[in-house]
């Protein structure tokens, strides 16, 4: 293998949502790392040495260490560096909300919006309506779950653990639209996009999105051709 | 009403995850049978976004989704961690009960359905299965090392359940020689102390089970 590499390592891709919240996280904490950009369509040794279960992204490797899976990602960066800001909050009761919804968000609301991206037709306007339906449900249980009002981080100056794995990839839903279809009605839904909104503005989210022209292009070329594609490579 | 309440019902493992682990830890709470054909209004307030059991209740206040339910526990009861206390070791438990949660459905795919779509269940059974003998368990005796940990709670549907799955389907899944260490497992496993006194009958899940995958065919 090559040389050794600094103490934290992110093997990541730059249109990668997963990978976003990672760094997202690292920056936050204001923990140095080194990033090294893969090639999904010619994976390097190192990745598929740190990650031989998946062979994705992103992978974080401390001290020769390797974690995979952004969610056990972030969760590692808040135990191991438990400097504030806090991604998770300390009670273990709003934890265990935090950790409910950012499991919703990956089960049911990236999947949804994936099925709208890999559909067309009619099969794509059954997808967008559930795909806003899934939203109102997120939008409702949040509200319902937290007392701090949209934008998320109200009370506090940094973003917490929600807005990182929500924010890498709603944050970019208007390059997923320009590319594919109007996915989010904005009447339907004016918390999750105020939410969203805040977040952009934010700087450290608008400094760690892929820029939004590059990433509208590689939708476009990717979704609004041919509607099967293999999402791994994304 | 009890300081702590797990909603459950009596033939899902991940009832069974959660009720371990409060046995584990010496919590005292109280059992409530839910019928899922008939779902009560209480389950409904409590889990209104997945209307599903395991539901923990403490001080009146839910948790839904048995892991989540065991971090929580874990967090609030220390004694007899389930997850060690190292962040890197930690780390890994997480990747492996994410992977447990994504890929272990496929066995109940297996007991849900027929044909083509069956025999692809089967397949990523069987590569669920490798996976986790060769990276996950390795040569100790429990994934949590000497002593059950929150990686073997998440895997006590292969321990116990996948079993009987294979019966009610007729395809053996978890075969011996195939999986030796896995297979050791699961004995080592169910012989465990509070593990071995809070199993559901299998003879009576044989019937349970049967019939569920009767009527699913037959409204197919």
């Amino acid at each position: 293998m090559e040389k050794p590499r600094s103490e934290v390592v992110l093997y990541g891709t730059w249109a990668s949502a997963y990978c976003t919240r990672v760094q997202l996280a690292l920056k936050l904490k204001g923990i140095a790392y080194e990033y090294v950009e893969e090639d999904l369509t010619n994976k390097s040794e190192s990745l598929l040495h740190y990650n031989p279960v998946h062979k994705k992204v992103p992978v974080l490797v401390h001290k020769g260490k390797p974690i995979a899976e952004s969610l056990v990602i972030l969760e590692y960066i808040d135990d191991c560096w438990n400097n504030s800001p806090n991604l998770l909050p300390l009670d273990p009761y709003q934890r265990a909300k935090v950790r409910f919804w950012a499991n919703f968000y990956d089960q049911k609301i990236i999947p949804s919006s994936y099925a709208v991206v890999l559909s067309k037709g009619k099969e794509q306007e059954n997808a967008i309506k559930e795909f806003n339906e899934l939203l109102t449900v997120l939008e409702e249980g949040i509200e319902k779950d937290f007392s701090t009002k949209f934008p998320f981080n109200g009370e506090r100056e940094a973003l917490g653990f929600l807005d990182i794995v929500v924010g890498a990839h709603a944050c970019n839903y208007r390059a997923l639209e320009e590319a594919v279809a109007v996915v989010v009605e904005p009447k339907e839904h004016p918390a999750f996009l105020s939410w969203v909104t805040k977040l952009k503005e934010y700087p450290l989210m608008k400094e760690t999105l892929p820029p939004h022209d590059k990433l509208a292009a590689r939708m476009r070329e990717r979704f609004s051709l041919a509607p099967k594609r293999n999402i791994a490579t994304l | 009403m009890a300081e702590i309440e797990l909603h459950g019902t009596w033939p899902s493992p991940y009832s069974y995850r959660v009720l371990w682990a409060l046995k584990l830890k010496g919590i005292p709470y109280e059992y409530v049978e839910e019928d899922l054909s008939n779902k009560s209004p209480l389950l409904l307030q409590y889990n209104p976004v997945h209307k599903k059991i395991p539901v923990l209740v403490h001080g009146g206040k839910p948790i839904c989704e048995s892991m989540i339910i065991l971090e929580y526990l874990d967090e609030t009861w220390p004694q007899n961690p389930l997850l060690p206390s190292d962040p890197y070791e930690r780390a890994v438990v997480r990747f492996w009960v994410k992977f447990i949660e994504d890929k272990g459905p496929s066995a109940w795919v297996v007991f849900r359905t027929s044909g083509e779509e069956q025999e692809k269940a089967v397949k990523d059974s069987l590569e669920m299965l490798k996976t986790i003998e060769e990276h996950a368990l390795g040569e100790k005796k429990y994934f949590g090392g000497d002593k059950i940990g929150m990686v073997d709670i998440a895997c006590s549907g292969i321990a116990h359940w996948l079993q009987v799955i294979e019966e009610v389907v007729g395809i053996k899944i978890l075969e011996p020689h195939k999986f030796p260490r896995l297979h050791a497992w699961t004995k080592t496993f169910k012989e465990a102390p509070i593990i071995k006194d809070n199993l559901p009958n299998q003879d009576e899940m044989l019937v349970f089970f049967k019939q569920a995958r009767e009527k699913l065919l037959a409204s197919a």
